[in-house]
């Protein structure tokens, strides 16, 4: 208690100004009290009650509230707004065409199948909800004085609910007290955003000291918080205590709702957030909606089509007046009078029949077009899901579209922004060089050994095209059984999280991908520097064994060993092994390591420590040890070896197997690096880190501080005291950018060396990283702590005290070497990058990297080309923007930069600095300019929000559609401003995967999404909605009209008429626009060219349309007119004439949308069948059904009678056939003179698969043909000599497609 | 647009996951069938002159044998029409469509001679076409009861809305109701414009089809100066299913006339409904006149089934050829609305009646296909080869 008390004299001190502050914000807080002080009191009195419960409800309707609001919802889109009117307008006598309830029918069939859809879901999340709200947890129940289960649904703020491992949190909880020694409680946040790390979450401090367990009796606190928000990591809010002591809260204290507690075997805390309140819900937001190029074309068309119908309905209405008007006074008698019996002017006639005609063309738009639309994207959804290519066996994931609605934007890609690391490649790092004090250990064994990997990897590769598995993935089931712990504080930035379900999925996806594999983890050391580590350590074992100071050492070879020091402990890489629960090995070592009495204070202390960077506790600890005399301890008590009642044997055999988990991969990396030369982590408390040198056996560094990396700072520090030397010491690991900014100055050699080296490391495309160090005397360090701690308790401005709390530490470092860590290209980037080039898109990688670095990635992956020209964009002068370009490979190009000199195919190369100034207002012209004309643009160096600018230039300045794809937080901005945002649900958490419309687990299926299944979308839709408007334009009515005095008159039955688009003749074109395959999927891959018939809409021009448009006015000229001409002067009744020009249409219909198919599968057989039987079916029993309903037709028994008459048959063989006649001829001409490329590729697929094989494998072979009249577009080959394209260059210079 | 109220989650719900606690996961790998990776087994017609060109041959080669059948069938249907509305002055009927007065209580008749060339075999059908009468106008063709004709006896006393202006007549239900049967013709000739000549409109009407009706007559003159009436049926000519199905008096009474009691004949009529005609079995609405009419004709030009002149033996042929003489009481110009009156004598074959139309439409797409055969395989032979694999793999 002593502790205690001493705790809160801190916080008061440094809380006095923060409580004022807090005053005057009162009512912007929540306070929370325990329920069961107010248990008998229920309602009025309890302090809680205004706050929301624990029962969730996502659903949108309840069973009252759902017709209203579903309509109103569905009453947003215009075009169901219209279809009412137009039924509605039905009503009206005098305007009135069709029956009016039969007029209502098209329109309550769409919104019912809307509603119905809607209906479902909600139903879905309705049970979800019910399943969510019964689960069991265990809340204190003052009655029984117990905890008892109840539904979450039950639990209230200021409830205690007890949790034990493996139990998911029910609500924003704030942890009082935990099982576990350290008063932690470990969670894992996967539900939340995606990661499987766990995350460490501790007891309020004021709890700490609770040696018995937590009585919730005894509870009588007030807790003060923010209003609930959204902001996962933050949380703040103190709580006072009956003393009148307060004690700040963090979010290291707030257990989230959704979170999973594990390794901890119990926890109690106290609900602070519930129900629609807690973080998570709050960050529940809907998906977004796109609206994909396609649809936008569409609605122009539809807005085109409305004309058209106001134009008819126009003609119509001045023909029927004039047609009135030349009987004078004289009425004919069929001419009928009103039903009042007067008779109207042929002016009011005109303007009713304007009406009148909008009811009966109402078919030219087409209303189920939207549905339509919405059942083939679900489809294609569904396969594009299904797609076994796209499936990654690694992590056991394949593609999600999380966009439903813009899959066809998938084929008319046209700019490409990749993010570099992650994305392009493995973001697995694997240590490949390093040099220590200013010497390069180049490593060269090692290098061989990856270049062995890098050949097993293809032929894996092999292996697993034929369906086998992958060795190397052995390791990785292995670990699958072993709990996961990773103690690290996550320093990511806001997430934006989606629905539990789909965090679900991310947690297990990513639960494979936190490993490292063999190749990351066996590390040829270097012989050289291997017997420099060992002379030193033995140089070091034996002054400790003389006691000598350490500091005799000499210089370099001190280095050496702090070098392997601070690759091993300045990180916070946590270790496990795979057999045992965490808890046992830290004990054990514990038991260990402080087996000296004296010590005891100090490890208690410590055991309360946390190894966070905003954790007071831990320095606050510290600094009472500071004041401590140290008892003089022997050299043999601050690093004893293992203890000899430990089972050593156990222990070796144990080593091997130690895993070590890290925040981000390369930190790994360099701890397998330092175990390689046999100075391996072994350990990791909060307090303490334990290495394992040679001949020295186990050493145990005192952590003092852990200062977290960051992206501002772009380092790392430690602060250990050294048991050898005693000192306090400051490991920095950092960006050598930022570092070499911060060393101390005397070394320059060194520096200057190490400089080199490190230009030599990223030329061959290595992240570089630099290790330095510090030793600090105890009264600075004194000094710095205090102001540190004012800094962490801080509540205004915490952040940037703390960041420059860092800086003030992070001075005058003394540099010790640098690391190369390679991180490898994904696989089949190169290639899938060449492809994706040859289909036309523009690749443009974003990255935050070095220059240097991403530059040889980029040749790497062959982004940029060794014979291309590279534009090098750098700014020199921070306070101008001075656009300089220079050449930096060839010394003869002119430095123009407003010209684009087009000699050489170029690249061009820019970083974060210079894009600042490109991307403003008045340079982003000439930057674009320049930009698009090289083939590659690479910029390095660039921030998130850099990255969305450029996206967002090029998408609205050359109005291209723009693609983005990355794999980590970083590139969140970017996927979000795209047209399309791919994720990669790889290794850096779910973040780019939950902004994404499309997640994909390798970049290399970047290529048969865009290629094969975009392609596919795009023209599947585009031909379907084309065929929909063309279906919708046969309108044989409008004709009709010249023969019945444009009196709106209808020959075809009104159930025809309106059954025709939503049954007869809709499940045809569902299954083509699904299934319709133009060119198989291993020729779209195979020849990337074809892509570039979707980038320039070909499928889908503006004129297209209007073709269609004259197609359907020809061919229902000739389905209304022959059967006119063939029933002329008969004595054939109306609808005995109207049915065949039905049938007939629904023939040439079918027979058009034949002609349009690629492929036909059974299904597509099937279809057609079903629709013409269903037309005859629906059409005999209609006319059996009923002898005097359905006025005005009244067709009974007219279709029998059709069947008799060969007339019937002879119209039905003779009009399809003539009415296709002109489009069938116009394909087979095109398909010989000037077929597109995609018709090529098609004959392709025909040949046999060897003579294929062959020439796609000559693909530089060109296919198109000769005598085409536009031979860009139409060839296939690859690109001609050179000077070909050199020629097409100038002479396009604006052209955004790269010359093929 | 729909799917902006879809959630990711919804979307791919067949994926199971398991719980976050871990157990037993279920690969997600899709399964390899070929519906699902899209492998269909597939006719791929691809569309070049090569293909296609037997298709338009094959087309052209069925529909020329086709067109010149029907054209020849058609050819062989005899047909013979006279124009009686009388516009020319050199028409027998000119006088009586000029002189057409309300007031005249005797009806106009004209005859009209003409001769046939050649005889008439089997069944020879009688027409009566008119032309500019538009009888698809829209509210012409609604206003009628169906379940009224259909003898449905409430419908018989109230009328549907549909009829109206026709559906009462100084507070009676008309039966038939509606503007369609309004304007039917009467069976009675006899002084039809006698009492209308407060509205001389509707009073043409009644006349224009007595004048129809009745004095359609058809005599033959016989080489010897006799002049024999041909003899020709009024049963028949309307469809099986209007006459027995559709249309129904409202009772099965032979007493019509206690079963019309309290409705109203249609204000142009001349005799109630149930006066039409003296064959019960023809009687009421059950009358074929008055069926064929009310099943309103497409066309603003149409012909009706009028009578049948049915063959006597297979041995003599219906009509011999010869001079005719054709009666007509002439009451009505159709000449106010530009109107035509006809008269159809026609045979009939299996393909109904005379029209060249069908056959002639044959035989051109047939041409037609068959030259666009010629032209695809100009095409073909031309520039067909440079796309076959052999030219892609040089």
């Amino acid at each position: 208690m002593a502790r205690e008390s001493e705790d809160a004299g801190m916080a008061k001190a440094s809380k006095v100004k923060r409580q004022k502050k807090k005053k005057t914000k009162e009512n912007k807080t929540r306070t929370v009290q325990a329920n069961i002080l107010y248990d008998n009191a229920k309602g009025e009195e309890n302090p809680n009650r205004h706050y929301a419960n624990n029962k969730i409800k996502t659903t949108k309707y309840t069973v009252l509230s759902f017709l209203p609001k579903n309509l109103f919802e569905q009453f947003h889109r215009f075009a169901n707004v219209y279809f009412v009117f137009i039924a509605l307008l039905n009503f009206v006598p005098v305007v009135n065409a069709f029956q009016p309830e039969l007029a209502l029918a098209p329109v309550v069939f769409i919104l019912s199948v809307t509603a119905i859809k809607d209906l479902w879901e909600d139903y879905r999340r309705h049970r979800s909800d019910k399943e969510i709200n019964h689960m069991d947890c265990l809340v204190y129940s003052r009655v029984e004085r117990r905890y008892v289960e109840k539904y979450w649904k039950e639990v209230r703020v200021g409830d205690f609910i007890r949790l034990r491992c493996n139990e998911i949190l029910p609500a924003d909880v704030l942890l009082l007290s935990s099982s576990d020694p350290d008063r932690l409680c470990h969670i894992e946040t996967a539900t939340l955003d995606g990661e499987t790390n766990l995350k460490q979450r501790q007891v309020v401090r004021s709890f700490f000291d609770l040696d018995c367990d937590f009585d919730p009796l005894k509870y009588n606190s007030v807790i003060e918080c923010e209003k609930p928000n959204n902001d996962l990591n933050r949380f703040r809010g103190y709580i006072i205590h009956r003393s009148g002591r307060r004690d700040a809260l963090y979010k290291e204290n707030l257990l989230l709702r959704g979170c999973t507690i594990r390794n901890t075997e119990e926890a109690v805390g106290i609900v602070i957030y519930a129900g629609h309140e807690t973080k998570a819900m709050l960050n529940n937001n809907g998906p977004r909606y796109k609206r994909s190029k396609l649809e936008r074309q569409m609605n122009v068309d539809v807005f085109w089509c409305v004309i058209i119908l106001l134009v008819m309905c126009l003609f119509a209405a001045v023909g029927h007046g004039l047609w009135m008007f030349q009987y004078g006074d004289k009425r004919p008698v069929f001419d009928v009078l009103s039903p009042e019996g007067t008779d109207l002017s042929p002016i009011m006639s005109a303007i009713y029949l304007f009406l009148t005609m909008i009811i009966v063309f109402q078919v030219l738009i087409p209303i189920s077009l939207f549905v339509s639309i919405e059942i083939v994207k679900i489809c294609q959804v569904y396969f594009i899901h299904q797609d076994m290519d796209l499936y990654d066996e690694e992590t056991d994931s394949h593609l999600q579209c999380r966009a439903l609605n813009i899959t066809e934007d998938l084929g008319q890609m046209q700019y490409i922004f990749s993010d570099k690391t992650g994305t392009l490649t493995e973001n697995k790092m694997v240590f490949r060089r390093c040099t220590v004090a200013g010497v390069e250990y180049s490593h060269d064994a090692n290098a061989r050994r990856l270049a062995m990997y890098q050949e097993m990897d293809s032929e894996e590769e092999e292996c697993t095209s034929h369906g086998g598995t992958l060795p190397r993935r052995d390791s990785v089931t292995s670990h699958q059984s072993a709990p996961v712990v990773l103690r690290s504080q996550s320093t990511k930035s806001h997430r934006r999280t989606g629905s539990r379900a789909e965090a679900k999925r991310a947690s297990i996806l990513s639960k494979h991908t936190a490993f490292s594999s063999p190749m990351e983890k066996d590390i040829t050391p270097d012989p050289q520097l291997l017997d420099k580590v060992n002379e030193c350590s033995s140089q070091m074992d034996f002054m400790r064994f003389h006691s000598q100071p350490m500091s005799q050492l000499p210089s370099d070879l001190s280095d050496i060993i702090d070098f392997f020091i601070a690759l091993t402990i300045c990180n916070t890489v946590v270790v496990s092994s795979p057999n045992q629960p965490r808890q046992k090995v830290k004990l054990a070592s514990r038991k260990s390591l402080l087996s000296s009495s004296s010590s005891l204070i100090t490890n208690r202390s410590s055991n309360k420590g946390c190894s966070s960077m905003l954790s007071s506790p831990s320095a606050e600890s510290t600094l009472t040890k500071l004041d401590e005399e140290r008892p003089p301890r022997g050299l043999d008590h601050a690093f004893s070896p293992v203890p000899p009642c430990y089972d050593g044997k156990a222990w070796d055999k144990e080593e091997g197997e130690l895993r070590y988990e890290a925040e981000s991969p390369d930190e790994a990396a360099l701890v397998y690096a330092a175990r390689a030369y046999k100075c391996s982590l072994v350990g990791r408390l909060p307090d303490q880190v334990t290495v394992e040198l040679p001949h020295l056996g186990k050493l145990s560094f005192e952590l003092l501080h852990t200062l977290g990396f960051d992206s501002t700072r772009k380092r790392m520090s430690v602060v250990v005291r050294h048991p050898l030397t005693d000192q306090i010491t400051v490991y920095t690991k950092g960006a050598d950018s930022y570092l070499i900014l911060i060393l101390l100055s005397f070394s320059k050699k060194i520096v200057y060396r190490t400089q080199n080296y490190l230009n030599l490391y990223a030329a061959d495309g290595l992240r570089t990283l630099c290790i330095a160090k510090k030793i600090l005397s105890k009264d600075e360090y004194a000094c710095w702590l205090q102001r540190h701690l004012e800094a962490e308790t801080a509540i205004q401005g915490r952040e940037e005290l703390l960041f420059e709390s860092a800086l003030r530490l992070e001075t005058n470092l003394q540099l010790l070497g640098a690391t190369g860590i390679e991180d490898r290209l994904q696989d089949g980037v190169p290639e899938t990058i060449a492809s994706l080039r040859k289909a036309g898109l523009q690749i443009w990688v974003l990255t935050g990297d070095k220059q240097e670095t991403a530059v040889n990635i980029a040749y790497a992956c062959k982004l940029l080309d060794p014979e291309e020209e590279i534009l090098t964009l750098n700014a020199f002068h921070t306070n101008f923007a001075p656009f300089e370009i220079y050449p930096s490979s060839s010394p003869s190009s002119s430095s123009s930069h407003t010209v684009p000199f087009m000699v050489h195919r170029l690249g061009l190369v820019i970083d974060g600095r210079t894009l600042a100034y490109a991307l403003d207002k008045s340079l982003e012209d000439k930057f674009l300019a320049v930009a698009r004309s090289c083939r590659s643009v690479l910029c390095c160096r660039s921030t998130p929000l850099q990255k969305s600018m450029v996206v967002k230039l090029v998408r609205n300045k050359l109005k291209v559609m723009t693609l983005a794809i990355g794999d980590g937080a970083n590139d969140v901005s970017m996927i979000q401003v795209a047209d399309v945002g791919v994720g990669i649900s790889g290794q850096e958490g779910m973040q780019a995967v939950m902004a994404s419309d499309f997640a994909l687990p390798r970049f290399r299926y970047l290529q048969k999404l865009l290629l094969v299944h975009g392609h596919w979308c795009y023209s599947r839709l585009a031909n379907m909605i084309l065929y929909f408007f063309y279906k919708n334009a046969v309108t044989l009515i409008f004709w009709y009209q010249f023969y019945c005095g444009f009196s709106g008159s209808a020959m075809i039955d009104q159930w025809y008429l309106i059954f025709f688009n939503l049954m007869f003749s809709a499940f045809p074109q569902l299954i083509t626009g699904t299934l319709d395959k133009d060119v198989s999927a291993e020729t779209l891959q195979q020849l990337p060219h074809l892509y570039v018939n979707g980038q320039n809409s070909e499928e889908y021009k503006p004129y297209m349309f209007w073709m269609n448009m004259i197609d359907a006015f020809y061919q229902s000229l000739v389905c209304f007119f022959i059967p006119y001409f063939a029933y002329a002067d008969s004595d054939v009744d109306l609808f005995t004439w109207g049915t065949p020009i039905t049938t007939l249409a629904l023939f040439t219909i079918l027979l058009h949308l034949g002609i349009e198919t690629k492929t036909w599968t059974w299904m597509n057989w099937l279809s057609i069948t079903f629709s013409i039987a269903l037309f005859f079916t629906v059409a005999l029993c209609y006319n059996a059904s009923c002898p005097t309903c359905y006025s005005p037709s009244n067709p009974y028994w007219t279709m029998q009678r059709l069947l008799q008459d060969p007339l019937f048959y002879l119209l039905c063989a003779i009009t399809p056939v003539a009415a296709l006649l002109p489009r069938y001829f116009y394909r087979a001409c095109q398909g010989t003179l000037f077929p597109s490329p995609v018709q090529v590729g098609r004959q392709l697929d025909k040949l046999p698969t060897e003579i294929r094989r062959n020439i796609l494998s000559l693909s530089r072979v060109k296919v198109g043909s000769p005598l085409s009249p536009k031979p860009p577009f139409l060839s296939l080959a690859k690109p001609s000599p050179k000077g070909c394209n050199k020629k097409d260059q100038r002479s396009f210079p604006s052209s955004n497609t790269p010359p093929s | 647009m729909m799917a902006s109220s879809y959630n990711a989650k919804d979307e791919d719900g067949h994926i199971t996951v398991s719980g976050p606690g871990g157990g037993t996961l279920r690969s997600k790998k899709p399964e390899n069938t070929a519906f699902k990776q899209q492998r269909l087994p597939a006719w791929q017609p691809i569309l070049t002159a090569g293909t296609v060109l037997p298709a338009f041959f094959i087309i052209g080669l069925i529909f020329i044998p086709i067109g010149i059948g029907l054209y020849v069938t058609s050819n062989n249907i005899k047909e013979f029409e006279i124009d009686y509305t009388g516009v020319d002055m050199s028409s027998p009927c000119f006088n009586c469509s000029q002189n057409f007065s309300w007031n005249s209580t005797r009806p106009c008749t004209c005859t009209i001679p003409f001769y046939l060339d050649q005889p008439y075999e089997n069944n020879v059908f009688m027409y009566y076409g008119l032309s500019n009468f538009y009888q698809n106008h829209r509210r012409y063709v609604k206003s009628r009861d169906d379940s009224q004709l259909n003898g449905d006896l409430e419908s018989l006393m109230k009328p549907s809305k549909e009829c109206e202006p026709y559906a009462y007549h100084e507070n009676k239900p008309i039966a038939p109701c509606g503007a369609i049967a309004n304007s039917m013709f009467n069976g009675e000739p006899v002084s039809c414009c006698a009492h209308q000549t407060h509205s001389s409109f509707h009073l043409y009407l009644i006349c224009l089809f007595t004048s129809l009706a009745d004095t359609l007559e058809l005599f033959y003159n016989d080489p010897n100066g006799t002049k024999i009436q041909i003899p020709m049926t009024a049963t028949g000519i309307a469809w099986w299913t209007d006459k027995h199905v559709k249309f129904r008096n409202p009772t099965d009474n032979a007493n019509l006339t206690a079963v019309f009691q309290g409705t109203t004949k249609p204000v142009n009529w001349r005799r109630p409904v149930y006066e039409l005609d003296t064959d019960p079995q023809n009687n009421g609405f059950i009358n074929e006149d008055f069926i064929v009419w009310m099943r309103t004709a497409a066309l603003p030009t149409f012909r009706k089934l009028y009578r049948i002149i049915p063959k006597k033996n297979s041995m003599v042929p219906t009509l011999l050829r010869g001079n005719y003489t054709l009666e007509v009481v002439y009451n009505y110009p159709v000449r106010s609305f530009e109107g035509r009156k006809r008269m159809i004598l026609s045979t009939i074959s299996w393909m109904g009646g005379k029209n060249p139309f069908l056959g002639i439409a044959y035989i051109t797409v047939g041409s037609v296909c068959f030259f666009l055969g010629v032209v695809l395989l100009i095409i073909h032979h031309k520039y067909g080869n440079r796309n076959n694999s052999a030219d892609i793999a040089n």
